[in-house]
């Protein structure tokens, strides 16, 4: 027990240091875009996302309505549904509904990638460490960020307000050298996304962005339907 | 609106779509269609969040071209995260040192 905890903290550090970088982005872009200290952080440790927290805070930034917010979370972050769903099925007996309500909290990308490579079934104690120490690894870059973002040079925090949408060029260009379907969807989504910005305009960021994503997946879906054998590993 | 409706908003949404599945699933999802829909989800919301948006994240059109072209290839070569966010945020700083 002990030490399924202390093995997911250890598998945790790897995912946490990568995670305060970003964070430490995310903190800078959150109090640039006007959010306190306080409301950066609490995003953080009540969200744990990267993706949707940076909508989030344009959305909020924005002055957008609780229904644009509550849809763009929707969206960004359903890849999660699909990743609990995977990880449903390789949870031992000792997961009860309990431990599933906690645990699920801490579905992440990278998380997920890693307590989808254990080998066998998944003990709650060694999902808590791995999530309580990526967890503190995001919440702690976050106040990290946003306590330098009121700090540091202008000129400094300008140039880190990149961080985060590096991470994302870094998620989806391997993936789209692999894959021509997942280079044709990451492409139409970008195209769409710029006709937002530039020809309709009246349309609201977070509503491009779900419309986006939306009809590219769509249209991927139907074009390049995934075969059955490559889903366990997409999963 | 206050700033907390906004946070527990995007948590609450957040958290019901982790936990839901995980909780009450079992099976698999039959239908084909949702299967690849949810594949290509995750790569379509990031490229929508970041074209074009990450040419405005510095505050400098020039400077974040920089450093969006430094994460491209960086990217294409398949270095680590941290990698990729440094070596953008890294040329997007030093070309602000010489046209700022």
């Amino acid at each position: 027990m002990r030490s399924d905890f202390l093995k997911g903290m250890t598998h945790g550090i790897p995912i946490a240091l990568g995670y305060i970088s970003v964070s430490f982005g995310f903190g800078i872009a959150a109090v640039r875009a006007g959010l306190s200290v306080a409301a950066a952080v609490g995003i953080s440790a009540s969200n744990l996302t990267s993706a949707g927290q940076a909508a989030g805070v344009e959305i909020i930034a924005a002055g957008g309505t609780l229904i644009e917010l509550a849809l763009s979370q929707l969206v960004i972050n359903l890849r999660y549904s699909l990743m609990g769903l995977s990880l449903s099925q390789k949870l031992d007996d000792s997961f009860t509904v309990p431990h599933r309500l906690l645990a699920s909290f801490g579905i992440t990308d990278e998380i997920f990638a890693v307590a989808a490579a254990q080998p066998g079934k998944l003990k709650p104690s060694y999902m808590y460490g791995l999530i309580l120490i990526a967890a503190l690894g995001w919440t702690g870059g976050t106040l990290l960020g946003a306590v330098a973002g009121q700090a540091l040079p202008q000129m400094f925090t300008a140039a880190m307000g990149i961080l985060l949408y590096g991470m994302f060029i870094a998620i989806i260009i391997p993936p789209s050298r692999k894959s021509r379907s997942v280079f044709g969807a990451v492409l139409i989504a970008a195209l769409i996304s710029l006709l937002f910005k530039f020809v309709f305009t009246k349309i609201s960021v977070g509503f491009a962005i779900i419309i986006s994503a939306s009809v590219a997946a769509a249209v991927m879906a139907l074009i390049a339907p995934v075969p059955d054998d490559e889903e366990e590993e997409q999963s | 609106m206050s700033i907390v409706v906004y946070i527990a908003v995007m948590a609450i949404v957040t958290y019901l779509i982790r936990m839901l599945p995980l909780t009450l699933f079992r099976s698999k999802i039959k239908s084909k269609f949702l299967r690849s829909f949810l594949k290509y989800i995750p790569y379509t919301v990031l490229s929508a969040m970041t074209f074009p948006a990450i040419f405005y994240s510095t505050g400098n059109v020039i400077t974040a071209t920089v450093g969006t072209v430094a994460a491209l290839i960086t990217a294409f070569f398949g270095l680590p995260l941290i990698v990729v966010a440094a070596a953008a945020a890294g040329t997007a700083l030093i070309a602000g040192l010489f046209i700022l």
